[in-house]
């Protein structure tokens, strides 16, 4: 656990510091893998598996967030306009 | 045997946290973007296949494993996706590997 919440560090440090976007993306990334872990160690050191349940939606809602965001600045936009105008 | 599980469980749980560790500090030592994104894929792969199959040897056979498996699966499908689409936007968003333009100004003269 421990490890985990200095690789949280680390990767926090790459994301104030990152010089572009895509550097500050890539560490919220860890960070949020890393996170999905610690609370899957967590529930499981404390005795109390559902926190797996949790892990598991926090992943997925990572991954969906991810891809908005590379979206969102690859595209300027989240892509609704065309939606609307097709 | 249960001995033998629980140092097999202690020791992928240790070397998860190691591989993690190390994707970390590759985040912040590496030089550009996209060696960083090859040192935080050590960090969701490895690191995470370690931890999950550490916690999945101490839970034994019940609904706890299913749902690591299920996390599992998803930390393999989700991670490349999202280094892919990141790689893609950051390449059409005008970032340069920096390798490429070393061998452009060798290759030149």
């Amino acid at each position: 656990m421990l490890a985990l919440l200095v690789t949280v560090a680390l990767a926090l440090a790459r994301t104030v510091l990152g010089p572009t976007v895509f550097d500050r993306v890539q560490g919220a990334n860890t960070i949020s893998t890393c996170a999905m872990l610690l609370i899957a160690t967590h529930g499981f050191f404390a005795g109390r598996p559902e926190f797996l349940d949790l892990a598991l939606v926090y992943g997925l809602l990572n991954v969906i967030g991810i891809i908005a965001i590379l979206k969102f600045f690859r595209q300027g936009d989240l892509g609704a306009e065309d939606e609307a105008a097709e | 045997m249960s001995l033998l599980i629980d140092l097999l469980s202690a020791f992928c749980l240790l070397a998860g946290a190691f591989f993690c560790m190390v994707g970390g500090i590759g985040l912040v030592r590496m030089p550009d973007l996209f060696t960083r994104m090859h040192a935080a894929s050590v960090t969701e792969t490895l690191g995470a296949g370690l931890i999950l199959l550490g916690l999945m040897l101490q839970a034994g056979l019940t609904l706890v494993t299913v749902k690591l498996i299920m996390i599992g699966l998803l930390i393999f499908f989700a991670s490349p996706t999202s280094s892919h689409a990141l790689a893609r936007a950051a390449l059409l968003g005008g970032v340069k590997p920096k390798l490429a333009e070393v061998e452009e100004k060798s290759s030149k003269p």
